[in-house]
């Protein structure tokens, strides 16, 4: 018995099966309330998952070592996001002038507008630090925090947070902002929502879901090239 | 699918090297996307072709992938207890800008260049 607990706790096997459950549970949730934007499988899996490994007194450190399985295909996934845009590359004639400027006018927001009002509210320097790269997808926003001298791992859970909001209320808010070309919505929601968002967009409409990817893909290039900068202004 | 994960995982291999050698602050697999992207429209790539099928199973679960990482909020629970105003307020405020920013400008830019066109 002894046994069995001691190779349960060292084994990747648990928290991976564990995982993967409580995704599955937020995929069959969303079936089941017929897409439901809160039933977004990301977030129905975070919440399970972390109560579980809070409820087996789990350090986050082994839980993410013993999940680093998963979080690998990451990479690949972010390269398979050319996919979609082949099928879609008809679509972005005209588009590509207007996409670029937006792109780098949603970077220099998301950067300004994260630092300023952490520091409206009362945050500290580091804090407005740790939250100006959270519009980037997670490699990116820990690579931007490092470089800012902030806190990384906690950048990281900044980015995830603006993509569940993206998953879960991106469309709805994209509606209410009356923006209704397919091609802008994904544009959009990809620039501040990164692969997150870009996951709910795959799943309702192809379109979408390309053009968040590619949003995605150059919200990173243009963050990351823009930040230097964007950090005399705002962290001197 | 060998075939399909093989292009995958190739396009970030190089991906990965090139930004290493370059020095470039890019995260390797958009270097690797924008790579798989080329060669697509470079073959002609069909939709039945193994990369596409492998990518596509992979896509489907792109939200599966984020979840290790969004564990991590157990890792700060003080912290985004102590600081909640200022972080949540930072996280909306600024989500729902930029989206806003984005959309209107990219949807603005379009009706003007279409405009410009047939004027």
């Amino acid at each position: 018995m002894t046994d069995a607990l001691a190779w349960l706790r060292d084994s990747p096997l648990l928290m991976l099966t564990v995982t993967i459950g409580a995704y599955h549970l937020g995929c069959r949730l969303r079936e089941h309330t017929g897409g439901h934007p809160v039933a977004q499988p990301v977030l129905v899996a975070i919440v399970m998952v972390a109560a579980t490994v809070l409820a087996l007194d789990v350090d986050y450190v082994d839980y993410r070592a013993d999940t680093e399985l998963i979080a690998f295909w990451l990479g690949p996934a972010t390269v398979a996001l050319a996919i979609p845009l082949h099928r879609q590359a008809a679509r972005l004639r005209g588009l590509v002038a207007p996409m670029l400027v937006g792109i780098t006018l949603g970077a220099i927001v998301s950067v300004t507008t994260a630092a300023l009002l952490v520091r409206l509210a009362g945050g500290d320097d580091l804090l407005a630090r740790t939250a100006a790269p959270k519009a980037t997808t997670t490699p990116v926003a820990i690579g931007l925090a490092e470089s800012l001298d902030a806190i990384a791992p906690l950048a990281a859970v900044l980015a995830i947070l603006a993509g569940v909001l993206g998953a879960v209320a991106g469309p709805t808010v994209l509606t209410l902002l009356r923006i209704r070309d397919p091609r802008v919505r994904g544009l959009a929601l990809g620039s501040v929502s990164h692969g997150i968002g870009t996951g709910r967009l795959l799943h309702d409409d192809e379109t979408q879901g390309a053009f968040s990817g590619l949003a995605m893909g150059l919200t990173a290039l243009a963050t990351s090239a823009l930040m230097p900068l964007l950090a005399l202004v705002l962290f001197p | 699918m060998i075939v399909g994960l093989l292009w995958l995982l190739g396009c970030q291999l190089v991906g990965e090297v090139v930004v290493r050698l370059l020095d470039v602050p890019v995260p390797g697999p958009v270097i690797g996307l924008v790579l798989l992207w080329a060669v697509l429209t470079w073959r002609r790539t069909p939709d039945d072709a193994p990369v596409v099928r492998t990518g596509d199973a992979l896509l489907k679960h792109l939200q599966l992938l984020f979840v290790p990482a969004g564990v991590g909020v157990i890792a700060f629970g003080s912290t985004l207890r102590d600081d909640a105003v200022p972080l949540s307020l930072a996280l909306v405020g600024s989500w729902v800008a930029a989206l806003a920013v984005v959309g209107w400008s990219v949807a603005l830019l379009l009706r003007r260049a279409r405009s410009g066109g047939e004027g």
